[in-house]
């Protein structure tokens, strides 16, 4: 700021002669190179400080202070929304349900993902039919999807019972009863989002070259051997996308819990992000559905680091 | 010169527009305008009705703008209206759950009706309602919400089915014995043992709680008191009440086991699943259009005592609105209310009409003579009793529902869940003593 002269011709955008010349001179530059790099970040910036830090921290500010209702203005009460949390059976209940789900979701959805990928990636008669079909789920909407499935599990005369009928098997309430209702819910998000991740790995093994699979039949591997010390490691950064994907829509789509459930029976199929919704939203109780979203958010910002720090040396990038 | 005046008649117009926009706005600014937010629980062309119904009263009272907003679900309306109180812009006028009251006051989101019943006119509309529809709607000797779209429960039941069992298609069980003993004829199972038709489905999902007090009711006894601040979920008659429940399915075996979904029981009863089913009165419409089978509607049976709670939803005044919206919103709200208007909703949607002389106007004396089972839920209505509303009421409730589907399910007895609920209600509702 010493040399107005020099500020404004740079401004113009006019190539300065004195790039690199003199100590004295090469201050307002950096300066200018930091202030041009900040402005191109702002707009970036001012999004994720608006939709994601601010609400975060807030959220972490709120879950310190009671929830204000009507004349009663919210005062600091410390950690005592966080005792009532750990006394509370049902999020205990949505917790553990949780960590179930996500712990069957994800390895089943990604298993599914990669054997579809790996058989509609084959020459197989209606190729293109097979791979519509598998991903028709992922473009129809949750809540859809839900209502679909709804009625597959009616006891009686849904599919499944139907089904189930040809072989013998009596009528079962596959909602209605505390120790099958979450598996049903882990079925119609295990249905729903393999065909999505399949996409990501057809587009991997594409990129694999044939060349390889020839090495491999000239030295006499077998198909197993390849899929395991060729083809998987080298689909590896596809396995950690859906991995990361997988990982967060099992804590994010709650949709069908709102359709087929409403966490039920008896908090059953209560998972984390739907007990905050009906904390938040239903019994308006504000500050307390804060404390949960800083559990949740705790939990996805340790997988992420975990993702990033541990999995990510692993892997083979091409 | 051709120029020049190009410019100033130009000019001249960006005047005229001016001050005609001026003239435009200050008469638009005489105009009372109001929001009113509205949510759809049941079938039929809602919206194009609610817009009718506001277009005729504009046309009727010239200077009032009623905006009405459709807001989703009961649920949606509420999130949407309390969402939009907190950030200082709420609606003026809106349909939420009769059992949302408390919550409204606790917001302080809400303004009693009371001050507004100036004539005697006034006066004698807050009287002209069902008083079980009344029940839900005042608290502190205070009126905070009309009946508008109200309902009940009810039993409808497969003449068909009642035939092939040998039963007399015109006479539903009246009573709890009955039910038990009809039932055991109703259940059809095939040569495995496999029941292919249940007796009777009351449905425990959703809002459990709503269906269980058709039973405790029929059992003498209520949930919570009219101040809400206060439940009797493990009264014995109560447990009793949910004993009975489960024996349906667990002792007597006519109902299927674990939790029986809301949102596929009419299809149940459609698909001959179940012979009787009890849902709302709202679904009157939907079974009259898909049951390929003679049907009947019929009173919830009897025990100690007969009853069903009602259900649905009322207007409700917000509170940050002038003197003179506040009284064009009651206006509003009275002509929506009067008889002809609630006759006319009732026939259109299925709904209870909420006052006794919508059932005298003559378009609903030739429905009810077409459709006599409209008349049940009417009749009903004097055994009918406040939907459960206490204050943090949804809290409450799921305390009540969690109890209900541990018990159908089989984790706790009846006594066991009861007693669970109603420590857990006592913790939620100690503020408020």
């Amino acid at each position: 700021m010493q040399n107005p002269d020099q500020t404004k011709k740079r401004a113009d955008g006019a190539p300065s002669p004195l790039v690199g010349e003199g100590n004295r001179l090469s201050v307002p530059q950096h300066l200018r190179v930091h202030i041009h790099g900040w402005l191109l970040l702002l707009p970036a910036a001012v999004l994720l400080v608006a939709f994601t830090y601010y609400p975060a921290v807030r959220t972490i500010f709120d879950s310190l202070f009671s929830t204000p209702r009507g004349v009663r203005g919210a005062v600091f009460v410390g950690m005592d929304n966080y005792a009532a949390m750990l006394a509370d059976p049902v999020f205990v209940r949505a917790l553990v349900n949780n960590f179930v789900y996500a712990a069957c979701v994800i390895p089943l959805t990604i298993a599914l993902a990669l054997s579809m990928a790996l058989w509609v990636d084959g020459r197989i008669a209606g190729r293109p039919f097979l791979r519509l079909s598998f991903f028709t789920p992922t473009v129809l909407p949750m809540i859809a999807v839900a209502n679909i499935w709804l009625f597959f599990y009616a006891p009686g005369y849904g599919l499944l019972d139907q089904i189930l009928g040809l072989f013998g098997f009596s009528a079962h309430n596959w909602l209605g009863d505390q120790h099958t209702a979450l598996a049903c819910l882990i079925a119609v998000a295990i249905w729903k989002d393999a065909g999505f991740f399949m996409i990501f790995y057809l587009a991997a093994l594409q990129q694999i070259s044939p060349q390889l699979a020839e090495a491999a039949a000239l030295e006499g591997a077998s198909r197993w051997y390849f899929f395991r010390r060729v083809t998987f490691p080298l689909l590896m950064p596809t396995t950690l996308f859906v991995l990361v994907n997988a990982i967060i829509n099992s804590f994010r789509l709650v949709d069908h819990i709102v359709v087929m459930t409403q966490g039920g029976p008896d908090n059953a199929t209560a998972l984390l992000l739907f007990y905050i919704y009906e904390v938040g939203f239903k019994f308006w109780d504000t500050a307390y559905a804060a404390t949960l979203t800083v559990v949740l958010l705790t939990l996805l910002a340790v997988f992420a680091l975990g993702q990033f720090l541990i999995l990510d040396r692993r892997i083979h990038y091409q | 010169m051709r120029y020049a005046t190009t410019k100033w008649l130009a000019a001249l117009a960006a005047v005229v527009i001016i001050t005609f926009s001026a003239f435009t706005s200050a008469a638009a600014a005489k105009d009372i305008e109001l929001s009113f937010y509205y949510p759809i629980a049941v079938g039929g062309p809602i919206p194009k009705i609610i817009d009718g119904y506001v277009a005729e009263f504009e046309k009727e009272n010239p200077g009032i703008k009623i905006k009405a907003i459709y807001a989703g679900t009961y649920q949606d309306t509420l999130v949407k209206a309390l969402t939009a109180f907190k950030s200082g812009e709420p609606p003026d006028i809106a349909v939420l759950l009769s059992t949302d009251m408390f919550t409204l006051i606790d917001q302080d989101a809400i303004t009693p009706f009371d001050g507004l019943l100036k004539t005697d006119a006034d006066k004698a509309w807050a009287k002209s309602f069902y008083p079980a529809f009344m029940e839900n709607s005042r608290t502190g000797g205070k009126i905070w919400g009309i009946p508008f779209q109200r309902s009940t429960i009810v039993m409808f039941y497969n003449k068909d089915a009642f035939k092939a069992a040998g039963l007399d298609p015109n006479k539903a069980p009246d009573t709890w014995d009955e039910l038990v003993a009809d039932g055991q004829k109703l259940v059809k199972r095939d040569a495995a043992g496999n029941v292919t038709q249940w007796a009777v489905e009351i449905p425990s999902t959703a809002f459990p709680y709503w269906l269980f007090q058709g039973l405790t009711t029929a059992n003498n006894v209520r949930l919570m008191n009219e101040a809400g601040t206060k439940t009797y979920f493990d009264k014995p008659e109560v447990i009793q009440a949910l004993q009975f429940w489960v024996d349906l399915s667990r002792k007597y075996k006519i109902q299927p086991p674990g939790t029986i979904e809301w949102g596929t029981t009419p299809k149940d009863f459609f698909e001959r699943k179940t012979a009787i089913m009890w849902t709302s009165t709202g679904n009157l419409t939907n079974v009259r259009k898909n049951a390929g089978f003679a049907f009947g509607v019929a009173m919830l049976p009897a025990h100690q005592g007969r009853g069903s709670p009602t259900g649905g939803g009322n207007f409700y005044l917000f509170k940050k609105m002038t003197d003179e919206q506040r009284a064009a919103a009651f206006k509003f709200v009275e002509w929506m209310t009067a008889p002809e208007r609630a006759a006319d909703w009732g026939i259109a949607t299925g709904y209870v009409a909420v006052r006794p002389d919508a059932w005298d106007t003559p378009a609903m004396k030739k429905y009810v003579a077409d459709f006599p089972a409209a008349a049940v839920a009417r009749d009903q209505l004097k055994y009918a009793v406040a939907e459960l509303s206490t204050h943090d009421n949804q809290r409450v409730t799921k305390a009540l529902n969690d109890g209900i589907q541990a018990a159908l399910t089989g984790t706790k007895t009846p006594a066991q869940a009861m007693t669970d609920a109603q420590a857990e209600a006592t913790r939620i509702l100690r503020p408020y003593q």
